[in-house]
């Protein structure tokens, strides 16, 4: 199938970027970032600056792909990250726009690379079980509903993508941060610091300059793990009662 | 005490807010339409003016205004303020649009903006002339008292104003489409076996309050 | 010849760790605060170890090429994770795991490394549930457990297919921990490109900052890599697109030995390659083989016209089908260990029964599990005489909710309905198990240079079993390291903080510059992505699944030849001092040109089949590997050369298991 693809061309933070249209032959069987390998080997070979867009593992779990496909994160198919989604969603003829994930607190490092480095600081912050190396009890020791288990893994399947913030109209975070979270506050190991972990974590995600929830939903369509909008109203309610019955005044 | 502020500017400390202001608006809103309903009795519009004369001397009610008066004014001035910052931290929006939440959940800010157009001329019309006594007096049961329902009424045999009413109401139903559900998970409850029941509730509430404020225009326009 | 003295502690077996662990010297408090560490990767091996190491009060600097630390390519490893638990009351034990892991290894590892690692397993668990991993539970909130290739008990933890995905985000946790508490900084896109040697000992390594091509230097009492495989080698793996072995082979160019490296494992459950335009392969995790049948048709013809597109699976009748594995291996049948697995699926292609139109592919089936379980399933539900229907939609269900997520996975790829047709797989280059030479303390030759994980070479032997990578990820990590890096730093809490403002430092990094400038500066028509291509051909041709005397030298020649064509004709696009994905690129191939040699020379050197490596020239009669426990019950670490690799061994001595021709009839 023959494709034009519009995609965004930006030299780095300080640049302004545009759009640079590029026509492709692409196969049924490709993934969608084999298709951009072979425009990429193509440009190099006319001695062209390729495309720089983010990947590594190629199966949808390391989360560093990130292009917004005709404004869709991840592409026309739900459930998917682009390195999953292959070129069988397309049609012959088909105009493609190729766009990084927007948002303030993920500056553009170079064309469709952008920079998370914010959702690190956001479990920094307070993602995190604290216990050290060794003073673990034996597993076994605290049984866990299945159902539970099963509730806190559906939020700890997020691979930090960023598809939540590209989709929302507002770059909000809090799909992201709700996953962290609520998964940790699910297992009875993570409730102990859990009003402490939801305060810290909702202050660097606001200082990180994310927007605020509207519900509106794109995140949970969007999300590649499919991670449901109930985490967020999870956090909304542990962010309350966590404020309001803690001892500290900040 | 800073940690109130803390808590009331942070992002889910705003949402919090138009959470519980939505709400009480919601209600609001709900009370008024059986209030204004009494416009279609069939007595010239005797109960109507002593709903309304009721509901601007009884001293509960009117304290309660004060506090309808407020979250309004805060439902407006944080909805704003949420729908600046949230446009800040997007920057720029995408070539294409996709279509991964429904319109009125993308645009309740200008859906609020129209609502807040149609909230001043509502009020300057019957509000505003109700309160400076420009509405002529009515004597029910030896009582004076202001016939807003003929000022009613009269606005209500200009078409183009039945024609603004209607579209308004449709507006007022998309913002609560989104709103009415939204708060409740603002407020966090979401919940697989409750939510589709409020989501239930509110696509009902939607259409219902809306349509039985539309209905009051095209009957008194068209019926009487 | 260098001395690799192992340094395995004195004593019993089962008693060696525990005794060691008690009087290995010990780094006070207060002097840890003033000894600095590098680590050098973030997978489950260097997050773990960071964060330990962070714990326990050292400064540490610890560095990641990704953007994250959370994006190292242990996330991707689907199965699980062992341990010797015995939760499910079926006759483990430590020393089963330690049996099974050496068996499984083709008794090419070392018994004190491997009784420790599985020593440690148990605590791996505890420490994971610990931090908030999900690990799957039975409805009585207690762990549940499955079983995996090569092994007759159920000892496999697991996360539904994620587990690497959720056992490196609790050590990202960890390490995220002791990043807020400033116990150790985080370097991201970063990569090393130069290790550094004062007086003999690893005190640096220089790296390049991704994002505006700086060369920076860093200075500390000591290194630890854990910086992955090389199997991306081959170009075609299941490996992410970024692993590589540039940081694990400047430590060879600077002195260190590259053990084994002709010990790769190649996965026999993964999706077929499509075209050529292919740039990885995926992997379906190996516990479908608990439920899948793996067969091929028994006719060459039959095999013929699926391959023309004219008969599909479903038209081959029972009677027609062989179920291989089951045949070939009655005790073990579809879970047997990968090499054999692997192996035995080329053979089936080689005969020209191979189900897609490279010729390169077997079934996986699921029709018998989806009947088998669609029947219980519907007594359970007290279905009498449940219908075909029934039987098949109950079964998908339980199917589904097994694999669900992998199922899912291959529609997307493949565009075929798995519970429908039976998945079409091929092995393909999934782990290598040779790496740095390391002593029990997890040191390198190299003073004060450490290697964990899949970096070193230490646990696995020459085949490794499936959920073990993980396991030794974080023994290496949070067990392992944390202590036997006090036996280096112990004789270090005199030594002053190391400057990089020395001649050792400045050297390196023109050295680094030196080769960025003479990359950028070759000016011809090639990228680096194609040389990888054509190196990861020859590889794969003559250094994959089967290789012969006369493969080897072949294909040595060949890369020789293609990295002279590689510094005559490459072309790397932009600039040295901006973000240049084609430069690492190119500077990650020039590194694998050598290491592909390397391969090639130590598969020509072992002149026996064990594990991975398989000589078509010392196979059984009935083509099974065959060893030579005589001549080659060693480790062949390898010293660079550019005319010839310099081979040193160390002797693998075994007191505690008997050396057996590893069977799975």
């Amino acid at each position: 199938m023959k494709l034009t693809l519009k995609v965004w061309r930006q030299k780095s933070k300080d640049h302004s970027g545009s759009f640079e249209n590029h026509t492709v032959e692409a196969h049924d069987h490709m993934s969608f970032l084999e298709m951009m390998d072979v425009l990429n080997e193509r440009l190099v070979s006319e001695k062209k600056e390729p495309i720089a867009f983010a990947h590594d593992c190629r199966e949808g779990i390391c989360g560093t792909c990130n292009m917004v496909i005709n404004g869709k994160p991840h592409g026309p198919l739900g459930g998917t990250t682009v390195c999953q989604l292959h070129m069988r969603e397309f049609n012959d003829g088909d105009v493609i726009a190729i766009e990084p994930w927007r948002a303030k607190a993920f500056p553009v490092i170079k064309d469709l690379v952008v920079d998370r480095s914010s959702f690190d600081r956001i479990i920094q912050a307070g993602g995190y079980i604290s216990v050290n190396t060794g003073q673990a009890q034996d597993a076994n020791a605290i049984p866990i509903e299945k159902d539970t288990a099963a509730q806190a893994m559906d939020a700890a399947t997020c691979i930090g993508c960023g598809a939540c913030v590209a989709a929302c109209p507002n770059a909000s975070a809090m799909l992201f941060t709700s996953a962290k979270v609520n998964h940790l506050a699910l297992l009875p190991q993570g409730q102990v610091e859990s009003p402490r972990r939801v305060r810290a974590m909702v202050k660097q995600m606001d200082e990180e300059g994310f927007g605020a929830c509207s519900n509106t939903g794109a995140c949970e369509v969007e999300c590649p793990k499919e991670i449901s909008i109930e985490n967020i109203a999870a956090m909304n309610r542990m962010y309350v009662s966590a404020v309001i019955g803690s001892q500290d005044e900040v | 005490m800073k940690w109130i502020i803390n808590f009331l500017t942070s992002s889910l400390g705003q949402k919090l807010i138009m959470s519980l202001t939505g709400l009480f608006l919601i209600t609001f809103l709900l009370v008024h339409l059986i209030g204004n309903l009494q416009l279609l009795a069939n007595d010239g519009g005797e109960s109507f003016n002593v709903y309304a004369k009721f509901m601007t001397s009884n001293p509960l009610i009117k304290f309660t205004s004060y506090g309808l008066y407020s979250f309004i004014l805060l439902h407006i001035v944080q909805g704003f303020v949420v729908a600046w910052n949230n446009r800040q931290s997007k920057g720029s929006r995408y070539a294409v649009a996709a279509k991964n939440t429904n319109w009125a959940a993308s645009n309740m800010a200008i859906l609020g903006t129209l609502i807040l157009v149609f909230l001043l001329i509502h009020l300057y019309q019957f509000w505003f002339k109700m309160k400076l006594g420009w509405i002529a007096p009515v004597t029910i049961d030896g009582v004076e008292m202001s016939n807003l329902y003929a000022t009613v009424s009269e606005a209500y045999r200009n078409i183009g104003f039945v024609i603004f009413y209607v579209i308004s109401m449709i507006v007022v139903g998309l913002h609560l489409s989104h709103g009415f559900q939204s708060a409740f998970q603002s407020l966090g409850l979401n919940h697989k076996k409750y939510t589709p029941i409020i989501k239930g509730v509110g696509t009902a509430y939607s259409i219902l309050i809306p349509l039985g404020f539309a209905i009051i225009p095209i009957w008194m326009y068209f019926v009487r | 010849m260098i001395n690799l003295d192992p340094k395995i502690p004195k004593g019993e077996l089962g008693e060696k760790w525990s005794q060691y662990r008690g009087t290995m010297n010990l780094v006070a408090p207060n002097n840890k605060r003033r000894i600095d560490i590098i680590v050098v990767g973030t997978g489950l091996a260097g997050a773990s170890a960071a964060a330990t190491l962070g714990e326990l009060g050292y400064n540490v600097k610890a560095f990641t090429f990704h953007d994250s630390p959370r994006r190292a390519h242990s996330i991707a490893a689907q199965g699980g994770i062992n341990a010797a638990k015995n939760y499910q009351n079926d006759g483990d034990s430590i020393y089963r795991l330690f049996y099974d892991t050496i068996k499984g290894g083709d008794y090419r590892s070392r018994e004190a490394n491997v009784h420790r690692l599985a020593e440690v397993s148990v605590n791996i668990i505890d420490q994971a549930v610990a931090q908030g991993v999900p690990l799957a539970r039975e409805y009585g909130g207690l762990l549940a457990n499955r079983s995996f290739g090569g092994v007759q008990v159920s000892r496999t933890f697991y996360a539904k297919g994620q587990t690497g995905q959720q056992l490196l985000l609790g050590a990202y946790s960890a390490l995220s921990r002791q990043i807020a508490l400033g116990n150790v900084t985080m370097y991201n896109r970063h990569e090393m490109v130069d290790l550094v040697k004062v007086d003999g000992k690893a005190r640096g390594i220089i790296t390049r900052n991704l994002l505006n091509g700086k060369l920076e230097r860093h200075a500390a009492h000591c290194v630890v890599l854990a910086t992955g495989g090389y199997g991306n080698v081959f170009y075609l793996s299941t490996n992410a697109m970024g692993c590589n072995v540039t940081a694990a082979w400047r430590a060879v160019h600077r002195g260190a030995l590259m053990a084994n490296p002709c010990y790769t494992q190649i996965h026999p459950t993964c999706i077929p390659q499509s075209g050529d335009y292919q740039s990885k392969l995926t992997l379906m995790s190996e516990s479908l083989r608990n439920d899948g049948r793996v067969w091929v048709p028994n006719k060459v013809e039959d095999a013929e016209a699926i391959r023309k597109g004219s008969k599909t699976a479903l038209d081959i009748p029972e009677a027609d089908r062989d179920y291989y594995l089951e045949r070939r291996y009655p005790a073990f049948g579809n879970l047997v260990p990968r090499d054999v697995a692997s192996r035995a699926a080329k053979v089936a292609c080689d005969e020209g029964k191979g189900v897609v139109s490279t010729g390169k592919a077997v079934y996986l089936d699921f029709a018998s599990a989806i009947e088998r379980y669609g029947k219980s399933a519907a007594h359970s539900k007290g279905i009498d005489n449940p219908g075909k229907d029934t039987v098949t939609k109950l079964g998908e269900e339980v199917i589904a909710a097994k694999y669900g997520n992998l199922f899912d996975m291959y529609v997307k790829i493949t565009g075929e309905d798995p519970y429908k047709m039976p998945m079409k797989i091929y092995p393909a280059v999934h782990y290598t198990m040779g790496g740095l030479w390391v002593d029990y303390n997890l040191e390198t030759n190299v003073p004060g240079l450490f290697a964990l994980g899949e970096c070193n070479f230490s646990d696995h032997g020459a085949n490794r079993l499936g959920a073990s990578a993980l396991m030794q990820g974080l023994a290496d990590g949070y067990f392992v390291i944390p202590y036997t890096i006090g036996q280096f730093l112990s004789k270090e809490i005199r030594t002053p903080k190391i400057s990089d403002q020395t001649p050792e430092f400045e050297a390196a990094q023109n050295d680094s510059q030196a080769r960025i400038d003479r990359l950028m500066n070759i000016g011809g028509e090639q990228s680096a992505e194609s040389f990888h291509r054509k190196l990861g051909k020859i590889v794969w041709e003559y250094c994959g699944m089967s290789r012969t005397e006369e493969g080897l030298n072949k294909g040595r020649a060949l890369i020789r030849d293609l990295r002279k064509e590689f510094y005559a004709d490459l072309y790397v696009p932009g600039t040295s001092t901006e973000f240049n994905p084609e430069l690492e690129k190119a500077l990650r191939v020039a590194d694998f040109l050598e290491l592909g040699e390397t391969l090639m020379v130590d598969a020509l050197n072992r002149n026996e089949s064990c594990g991975g490596h398989f000589r078509a020239e010392y196979a059984s009669p009935e083509g099974e590997a065959a060893r030579n426990d005589k001549d080659y019950t060693y480790v062949a670490a390898w010293e660079w050369n550019d005319t010839d690799p310099i081979l040193h061994r160390e002797n693998l001595e075994f007191e505690n298991v008997e050396l057996k021709t590893r069977s799975y009839k």
